[in-house]
């Protein structure tokens, strides 16, 4: 039976991983090679990098680390940044990657999803949406997030673009809920959840993540693929062992 | 020992050949008959589709090279699809050295295609070569082998489907060896002594 995945989840600056709260006041928490065989020993089931500037400043991720992580683990990862066609996307792939996420480059021009899916199959192609609810009640796509000054409304309904990306190839959703992202108060399950109704390909969850609870509410309410978080694994606040034995009592498929 | 990586354009190349060096192999990439019918051990990578990872063997005229070698092949993912008769995907003819055919991955009853994330391997039948495995290992794929005569390991998604495969000199994975943690490493391993 397949597992349910723990993904924590790297952002990197500058080439080294750092964290925010509510996508601000960035600090560092490590050196991304560390972290990786730290979160590997640890049982993750997948690891995400997410260079967090790249897009803003219109650059490319940058490959000397990707290759680094490569090198040095053995279960896969995902990387996200700026990856703006498929040239870029073949690089971060033959430096090691295994997966390719893209977010605002895909809104500037969603045949970007397509082209991707075309050339590597859309096993490698993730598409990360952040999203977030607008007074009207209607969950709404934000582009840019990785920087606040440049963060604007893409107008998109989330629900809408989620469809449009997998019609499109996408081979699996990041839902990054912004409302609950860094407070540690539990994923947005309803948001999750109506996100699951139309997602036919695997779904991992993101934002919010505080408390054991959350993850098996998210793998059981919102019946999720994987399960991202950040903070709650760098500060050791949750310990994956713990939590995938846990979550194995509770009845939750995951790999011990 | 000299293991080659045959270049068939796949995008996991990097991930096997840092996989081997962990392991203490350094696995030279290349698409040189010559040097793929000389080496001790030969790796078939890839990822992507079977149409067009066929068409790159046919252009390089890697098909016979491939099918008439002797000493351990491994394919991986994509290259285990490829060591089959047919393909599914994109209706295609593969190396035919292991009697199967690869079909599309029934998305009925909400099963999610692909398949991706971590599942269980079971052992079902000894190779000469290829370790024989329970665990978990790490799938990524839309197209798989049903269970049939050359089947070595299973794995439970929707229907029970072919984990490995195998005939003679030649064997499989669909999994991911290179990001399949510990029993990836016992896998490749066991390819390298072989």
């Amino acid at each position: 039976m397949l597992s349910r995945r723990i993904i924590p989840c790297l952002d990197v600056r500058e080439g080294r991983v750092v964290k925010g709260v509510r996508f601000r006041d960035h600090v560092v928490v490590g050196d991304i090679v560390e972290l990786a065989l730290r979160y590997r020993d640890e049982g993750a089931d997948e690891l995400v990098f997410y260079d967090i500037t790249a897009s803003p400043q219109g650059r490319s991720v940058d490959r000397a680390w990707v290759e680094r992580v490569a090198r040095g683990i053995d279960i896969p990862f995902c990387v996200a940044g700026g990856i703006r066609g498929v040239q870029d996307a073949r690089a971060v792939l033959h430096a090691g990657a295994d997966k390719i996420s893209i977010n605002s480059p895909a809104l500037e021009r969603p045949a970007l999803i397509d082209e991707l899916a075309a050339a590597f199959g859309v096993q490698c192609v993730v598409v990360g949406i952040d999203s977030s609810r607008d007074e009207d009640g209607e969950w709404r796509v934000r582009q840019y997030s990785g920087d606040p000054s440049r963060m604007r409304d893409a107008a998109r309904r989330t629900l809408d673009w989620i469809g449009e990306a997998q019609r499109r190839g996408a081979g699996e959703i990041v839902l990054n809920c912004m409302d609950s992202d860094g407070v540690r108060r539990g994923y947005d399950i309803e948001q999750l959840h109506a996100a699951r109704a139309i997602c036919r390909v695997p779904l991992v969850a993101s934002g919010g993540a505080g408390a054991r609870e959350h993850f098996r509410e998210a793998f059981v309410a919102a019946d999720v693929d994987g399960a991202l978080a950040a903070s709650v694994f760098h500060s050791g606040h949750i310990a994956i062992p713990a939590l995938k034995a846990w979550l194995q009592e509770q009845g939750v498929t995951v790999r011990t | 020992m000299s293991v080659v990586l045959v270049d068939s354009g796949g995008a996991n190349i990097g991930s096997v050949r840092y996989a081997l060096q962990r392991l203490g192999v350094e696995a030279a990439l290349t698409s040189d008959a010559a040097a793929i019918r000389a080496a001790d051990k030969v790796i078939l990578p890839g990822v992507g589709a079977a149409a067009p990872a066929m068409q790159r063997l046919r252009a390089l005229r890697l098909v016979e090279v491939l099918r008439s070698l002797t000493q351990p092949v491994l394919g991986v993912c994509l290259g285990m699809q490829l060591l089959c008769a047919h393909s599914e995907e994109g209706d295609v003819d593969g190396l035919d050295v292991i009697d199967a055919t690869v079909r599309r991955i029934d998305a009925r009853d909400g099963l999610r295609v692909p398949h991706m994330g971590w599942n269980r391997v079971r052992a079902i039948a000894p190779h000469a070569w290829l370790a024989r495995e329970d665990g978990w290992a790490y799938f990524v794929h839309g197209y798989a082998v049903p269970v049939g005569a050359s089947t070595l390991a299973t794995c439970e998604y929707g229907a029970t489907f072919s984990a490995a495969i195998g005939r003679g000199n030649f064997a499989g994975v669909q999994f991911h060896p290179e990001r399949s943690a510990t029993l990836g490493a016992r896998v490749l391993r066991g390819f390298l002594a072989a």
